[in-house]
């Protein structure tokens, strides 16, 4: 027992006790950390890495740098004042006469969001190039077209020197970069993200408060009836959350067109007349009902199980102690329950900002989240580009919120029924 | 809460519209969804119920939109058969099985590492691992459509089925992960300690406590791939329709009643489910010594 008393403490092996303790801890580690790792390595890949590359996608302008290289090593000699030399109106040329017609296509889709005009001139003069056969370049690529004579198409193409750009991003807050690569507004007529991230802003914020107003009195009922009652009850919050979204949208279609079941109801009780039904379909209003609807089981699930925590001798002493209902419930009841109202808050607001599916179907054109924009960009104009600026704002506004909630809630308490 | 019997005129008249209030709220989140029921026996080619249908005028109500449904239409006197519905079917259940399995296996594994009392870096991980539940299904699906068609994965079954499983995995992760909070890890000492190895002691101790988060984490998984469409949009092809795809479709191009026959059937569907997930979850409780207040 000496041993103990002078040195450190030691297994059979002479090995010193914390060393060994040390080593089982580390052993545990990793083996707890390698069940983790598949998931861990397949999230990884089928999702993470994907989201990574969206995010490059959006500063990425390298694009155009592969189709007119050598017209980019004379361009940055150019001191952008008059028109550029006939050295670079020659590698432009033959650059453009030797190029396949797929990469120009895509080429001259990037230079038209610098400046529009140049994809129409790329066609045009494709064509017309294969009758010159030799210089000057310069004189005779202007008698094709007399753009090529305009200096403001060669500084354009300014914005496109570098391999990455912050282009995308401008656009996606309606500014852009004038072809002295100055920031600027975009024309009036062309500003609609602005306006479109004011409305996901104000709808999510609408959505999240009227799911507050109709979730927070139902969870209380949930909470303070007996569990045989509040049980059968929790299946008409819950029987929502199961029912697939397309269902939900249609039912709603159902009850909200003009001749829908909430039209006729009105009609037949002889609120309003049958030639001026109410517009509720395709309409921001529309998003608003159907989507506070979709996402109010998100508010009443955390809500309901803060409230199940409370206990109900504190509002009875309240009562006991001479405060009416009213201020029992606003100076005690309400205090408890912030954690569920904040953890519902914040799922409902961050699952709002980025819906898509129900303003594309009930929204009309009004309607229109940031969301209906990146599927927009996604499939039609195919401007990947700013379809993945507009993403990643979105994305980092998500990543902000996730972190509070993760803070505030704790990620691993999150509710599924 | 019961109003007692001393309740003032106002207290009572307060709790009454408090009841009234709470009833409509009830209202609001199931009326939209039991409205389509009816309807969808109508024979009328629009989603409305008409004075006929009303008045149960036999002849306005009609199966015709559920033999649609099946494949059999008939215009005039002869039949077509368009199999979309049949077919969207079949792919809906093929993809969501597989992902459903992939991701039970998946998540499982992960959340019995994460519950682990050594796990290292646990609240980072988890962040990581619930992400794809919060991060905005368009914003999976372009990042999916830009990097799995440089891997040519897009227009596959594959592609589709491990986006689907990425997107079901947090609900397993989750489920099983609370059914393990609590969990006496002495079974596991025990076990070992009886000379069982790893294998028989998870299949044998560990999986039929935790079976009924496993089972309702993947019924949660599979009803997520059973109802996505924004990630088969892009990442499909044309010819990969599924059941949600298919209504997406429906409701954007030709308005017809055989929606509504899907969405009853989906409707039944996810009652059933509801179900199974709600006994599972008492009987987790009741296994565990949870108490039901």
């Amino acid at each position: 027992m000496n041993q103990t008393v002078s040195g450190p403490i030691l297994t059979s092996d002479g090995i010193p006790l914390k060393v060994s303790l040390k080593k089982a801890e580390r052993i545990n580690k990793i083996r707890a950390f390698l069940l983790v790792l598949p998931l861990l390595a397949f999230i990884l890949i089928t999702f993470l890495i994907p989201i990574g590359d969206m995010l490059a996608r959006s500063i990425d302008d390298r694009q155009i740098n592969t189709v007119f290289p050598k017209t980019f090593e004379v361009y940055k000699k150019w001191d952008r004042q008059d028109l550029p030399s006939e050295e670079v109106y020659k590698t432009m040329f033959f650059e453009l006469k030797d190029s396949e017609g797929y990469s120009v296509g895509k080429a001259s889709t990037r230079m038209n969001y610098s400046k529009s005009g140049w994809k129409s001139l790329l066609k045009k003069s494709k064509r017309k190039f294969k009758k010159i056969e030799e210089g000057p370049y310069k004189e005779k690529m202007i008698a094709t077209d007399k753009r090529w004579g305009d200096p403001e198409y060669w500084k354009a193409l300014g914005q496109m020197v570098d391999p990455t750009t912050m282009g995308y991003y401008l656009n996606a807050v309606d500014l852009k970069y004038d072809s002295n690569k100055n920031v600027v507004q975009q024309k009036e007529n062309r500003r609609i993200y602005n306006k479109t991230w004011i409305k996901t802003f104000k709808v999510s914020i609408l959505v999240t408060f009227f799911c507050l107003l109709l979730g927070y009195p139902i969870s209380y009922l949930l909470a303070t009836l007996p569990m045989k009652y509040s049980n059968l009850l929790m299946i008409c919050v819950l029987l929502p959350f199961w029912t697939s979204l397309l269902v939900r949208t249609v039912a709603w279609m159902v009850m909200l067109q003009q001749k829908g079941v909430f039209n006729n109801l009105m009609v037949m009780a002889g609120l309003i007349a049958d030639e001026n039904r109410w517009q509720l379909m395709y309409n921001q209003t529309a998003v608003i009902i159907v989507m506070t609807q979709i996402l109010l089981p998100f508010m009443v699930l955390p809500l309901y199980s803060v409230m199940k925590t409370i206990s109900p001798t504190y509002m009875r002493a309240a009562l006991n102690l001479g405060a009416s209902p009213i201020h029992a419930f606003y100076k005690i009841y309400m205090p408890n329950s912030i954690p569920g109202v904040s953890a519902g808050c914040l799922l409902v607001f961050i699952i709002a900002i980025g819906y898509y599916i129900t303003p594309e179907l009930v929204g009309g054109k009004d309607g229109q989240m940031v969301g209906n924009w990146i599927a927009y960009h996604l499939k039609t104009t195919l401007n990947w580009g700013l379809c993945a600026a507009l993403g990643a704002i979105l994305l980092a506004v998500m990543t902000v919120l996730y972190w509070a909630y993760n803070k505030i809630v704790g990620i691993e308490n999150i509710k599924l029924g | 809460m019961a109003l007692p019997s001393y309740a003032t005129t106002g207290q009572k008249i307060g709790y009454y519209s408090f009841l009234t209030y709470c009833s409509l709220v009830f209202f609001f989140l199931i009326a939209p969804i039991f409205i389509i029921l009816p309807l969808s026996f109508s024979a009328s080619p629009f989603f409305e119920f008409t004075r006929e249908f009303m008045n149960l005028e036999p002849e306005a109500w009609s199966l015709r939109w559920y033999r649609q449904m099946v494949g059999i239409s008939s215009i005039g006197d002869t039949t077509v058969v368009t199999d979309k519905w049949m077919l969207g079917t079949r792919n809906s259940f093929f993809i969501g099985i597989i992902a459903t399995l992939l991701a039970t296996a998946l998540g499982t594994v992960a959340a019995l590492g994460l519950s682990r009392p050594h796990m290292p870096f646990k609240p980072v991980l988890m962040a990581i691992l619930i992400s794809p539940m919060i991060v905005p299904l368009i914003i999976t699906a372009a990042g999916m459509f830009f990097f799995y068609s440089k891997i040519g994965l897009t227009h596959t079954y594959l592609g589709l089925i491990l986006a689907h499983t990425a997107l079901g995995t947090p609900f397993v992760v989750i489920t099983v992960t609370a059914t393990l909070t609590g969990f006496d890890t002495n079974l596991i000492r025990a076990s070992q300690s009886l000379g069982a190895d790893t294998m028989r002691t998870f299949f044998k101790v560990i999986m039929p406590l935790i079976l009924p988060g496993v089972i309702s984490g993947g019924l949660f998984a599979f009803i997520t791939s059973f109802d996505e469409v924004v990630v088969v949009m892009f990442v499909g092809s044309v010819e990969q329709i599924t059941i949600p795809k298919q209504m997406w479709a429906g409701l954007r191009q030709e308005t017809s009643p055989v929606i509504l026959c899907m969405a009853t059937c989906l409707v039944a569907l996810s009652i059933a489910l509801l179900t199974t997930v709600e006994m599972l979850r008492r009987r987790s409780e009741r296994l565990r010594g949870i108490k039901q207040r």
